[in-house]
């Protein structure tokens, strides 16, 4: 166990990761990074089993490719957090921008509070490789588009019962995964190809684990979380523009 | 039923005095035209695409296939094609798509360019004789050099240059995916770059293991489905190359249908058997120019700046202020696909009618960055119907520094261009996952195949040179004087910057 401080003040983002995979090649099994004021790219690309501690805000693309590591953020974080991440954990106390887990792979992506638009789009799954993005707090327009794979779960806890979710395009074009939000769903704002049920105790224990590593991560008591009404949404068919074409 | 059938495509008949009844068509053919019945070969004309496999395996010459010999009544305006795709469009409601690149009835305008020839006053060179200088360089070179004289003869260079990747004939062959075309097609291909000193594309497939022994040569795509990449798959690759946008479907994504999604190529792109790949439209971390310029970084930044990076577009109106945004992105080239670039399936609709020819965009492009004094910033790699080598000395003349071919490599290994690579049965074990078809196609002598042309036209390229008194492809390229413009217009001149022929 050997833990790596990195000063980040004023620092370029090649710099920082430069160090950042030499102490992982140096052994670290944890790297606290100091002062991290909006630089990219943190973690882009890193493997190994090392846990990072990011003290203040990073920029977009946080744990991009990713494969292993853990990133705990104590702060908010830019656009695309965990974007086509492979494999590890990145936990963001705080809010995250657009794309957030945009074309995730595997691993997971726990947000606090909330995400901006775009949320988990394209996300994907191949055998052992599940994504897994829950969000504590709200998600804006276009949540789970293209979604091929994975598990979204959006908790909206600032709401002790929540207001029906409204936000456009929830899961459209989505050919695989599912999305469960806490609460009741408006039927408009469903997208092509996406289809809305109350969740069952089945379904329900699909979330479980998850739902209960991410109230540990955060203080709150899962128990209570899963009491509420789930929705979920899934694909109507894996094969969404299957019909759509005719040939010459 | 009110519309009907409607006349053959293609007729086929059998010369019954010539065959010999060796089976071979019926064995061969994947579409079902040919059965064995009452010690005769019968056949389904309904159902023949015109690949020409039955043809070239009959050893006896008894084939024989004629397009439309009943077609309809011919008129200017309502062509064959037009009323064909009105029944098929009233009978189904639905978006009409194809395979292979651009049917319109365009003029070429690399046909109406013509090279120039050294006479008297300056000497052509052999090549036979003269080195010629075709090794090309493709990524970003220094503004200026910084060197520090030692003693004697001692230079320091003290400008850091960043990787490029060396090619020793400036033709590579574009991305096909695995999925697209079989793992024996791409595998020939990979063997040919390999050997011939090019490279390749994966297109966005991911890179199956069996090509790792060629992976130095191939580029690998990240496109808006990001299918089958992470760190190990951008980490093998020579170069990467992102996808924007491509000639034979600008605008729109990508759809490989579940019937191509088999177990290996499920692993490959690493999602689930049978399902659909559907890339995108746009990438959904890309809705801008500052946006691209992130997504070049996170991928140098992912690989530690050792892989040079490609931003590949499709050829569109505003082509030259786009490639301008993409120098200044960081990418390290940019690829210029025109209107006649080929595809596994496009909607006919974008695949006849949007887009520019590649000889305008590339002329466009190399001015632009010219103009701007970034033209050391970036690369430019032009493809979409590169058909032989003229084309390639032309793209070359006109600003490019390499080209990609495709259909052309994939003609090199038996495709007839029959536009039927969607149906996964491609009789040539080319645009097909089927692996009996797929079995027919012996990767070492494709190969030869594809590495023999790309070396005739390596070739024809030093000898066209050498006939232009020039010895040095950095001296070709860009070099517009040594074109002519043949019944373009004025305007198109403009465009090219190019003179018209007796000027």
């Amino acid at each position: 166990m050997s833990v790596v401080e990195i000063e980040a003040q004023g620092m370029h983002y090649t710099p920082l990761n430069k160090l950042i995979r030499k102490a992982v090649a140096d052994g670290a099994s944890e790297i606290i990074l100091k002062h991290v004021m909006g630089q990219r790219f943190i973690g882009d690309g890193l493997t190994g089993n090392v846990r990072i501690t990011v003290e203040g805000v990073p920029g977009g693309d946080l744990g991009m490719f990713m494969k292993g590591p853990t990133i705990i953020v104590k702060g908010n974080a830019d656009h695309a957090p965990g974007n086509t991440m492979d494999e590890g954990l990145i936990v963001i106390h705080g809010s995250s921008g657009d794309a957030t887990a945009h074309s995730m792979r595997g691993g997971r992506v726990y947000v606090r509070d909330d995400i901006g638009y775009r949320g988990g789009i394209h996300m994907k799954q191949y055998m052992e490789k599940k994504p897994v993005l829950v969000i504590g707090g709200n998600a804006r327009a276009f949540l789970g588009e293209f979604m091929a794979g994975g598990l979204i779960v959006l908790l909206r806890l600032d709401q002790k019962e929540p207001e029906p979710f409204a936000e456009m395009s929830l899961a459209s074009g989505i050919h695989g995964g599912a999305i469960y939000i806490r609460g009741p769903v408006e039927k408009w704002t469903l997208g092509i190809g996406a289809a809305a049920r109350e969740a069952t105790v089945e379904d329900l224990s699909v979330i479980t684990p998850y739902v209960q590593e991410f109230a540990e991560q955060f203080g709150l008591n899962p128990a209570e979380i899963l009491s509420s009404m789930f929705t979920r949404i899934a694909p109507v068919s894996a094969r969404p523009f299957a019909s759509k074409y005719i040939w010459e | 039923m009110i519309i009907g059938s409607r006349p053959l495509k293609f007729q086929v008949t059998v010369d019954h005095d010539q065959c010999m009844l060796c089976g071979r068509c019926v064995d061969n053919c994947s579409y079902n035209v040919y059965r064995m019945e009452d010690g005769r070969i019968k056949v389904n004309s309904r159902n023949c695409v015109a690949c020409h496999r039955c043809l070239a395996q009959c050893p006896r010459d008894a084939i024989m296939i004629a397009e439309r010999p009943c077609d309809y009544r011919n008129h200017p305006v309502w062509t064959d094609r037009v009323r064909e795709n009105i029944y098929k469009q009233a009978e189904s409601g639905k978006i009409l798509s194809g395979g292979m690149g651009n049917t319109g009835d365009y003029p070429i305008i690399f046909d109406r360019i013509v090279l120039d020839a050294c006479q008297v006053t300056n000497p052509s060179i052999d090549p036979l004789r003269e080195p010629m200088e075709l090794r090309t360089y493709i990524g970003k070179k220094p503004r200026k050099l910084d060197i520090t004289y030692g003693p004697g003869n001692d230079v320091e260079l003290n400008t850091k240059l960043v990787p490029n990747l060396k090619l020793e004939t400036p033709i590579m062959i574009g991305h096909m995916s695995y999925g697209a075309i079989s793992l024996n097609a791409q595998m020939a291909m990979a063997k040919a770059v390999s050997r011939i000193g090019s490279f390749m594309g994966t297109g966005e497939g991911g890179l199956h293991e069996g090509l790792y022994p060629y992976q130095n040569n191939m580029i690998v795509q990240i496109a808006s489905g990001r299918f089958g990449v992470d760190v190990n798959y951008l980490n093998r690759g020579a170069a990467i190359e992102i996808k924007i946008g491509q000639g034979a479907k600008p605008g729109i994504g990508g759809h490989l249908p579940g019937e191509k999604v088999c177990a290996d190529v499920s692993c490959t792109r690493m999602i689930p058997e049978g399902s659909d790949a559907i890339s995108p439209a746009p990438h959904h971390d890309i809705y801008s120019i500052e946006d691209l310029k992130q997504l070049v970084l996170s991928l140098k930044e992912a690989t530690e700046h050792q892989k040079p990076v490609f931003v590949k577009i499709a050829a569109v109106h505003n082509v030259a202020a786009i490639a301008a945004g993409i120098a200044r992105s960081g990418a390290d080239a940019v690829v210029i696909d025109g209107f006649r670039g080929g595809t596994g399936a496009a909607p006919a609709v974008f695949r006849d009618h949007v887009g520019i020819p590649i000889e305008a965009a590339i002329a466009a492009v190399d001015t632009k960055l010219r103009q701007q004094g970034i033209r050391n910033e970036v690369s430019i790699i032009a493809s979409g119907g590169i058909r032989h080598s003229a084309d390639v000395t032309k793209a070359i003349c006109l600003g490019a520094d390499a080209v990609y071919i495709g259909t052309a490599a994939l003609v090199a290994m038996g495709c007839r261009v029959c536009g039927t690579c969607y149906r996964n049965l491609c009789a040539w074990g080319i645009a097909t996952q089927q692996p009996d078809l797929v079995a027919r196609l012996n990767t070492d002598e494709a190969s030869v195949n594809v590495e023999n042309l790309i070396h005739a036209w390596t070739l024809e390229l030093a000898e066209l040179m050498g006939a232009a008194g020039i010895n040095s492809i950095e001296s070709l390229r860009g070099n517009r004087d040594r074109l002519r413009g043949y019944m373009l217009d004025e305007s198109m001149l403009d465009v090219l910057d190019i003179k018209p022929v007796g000027a």
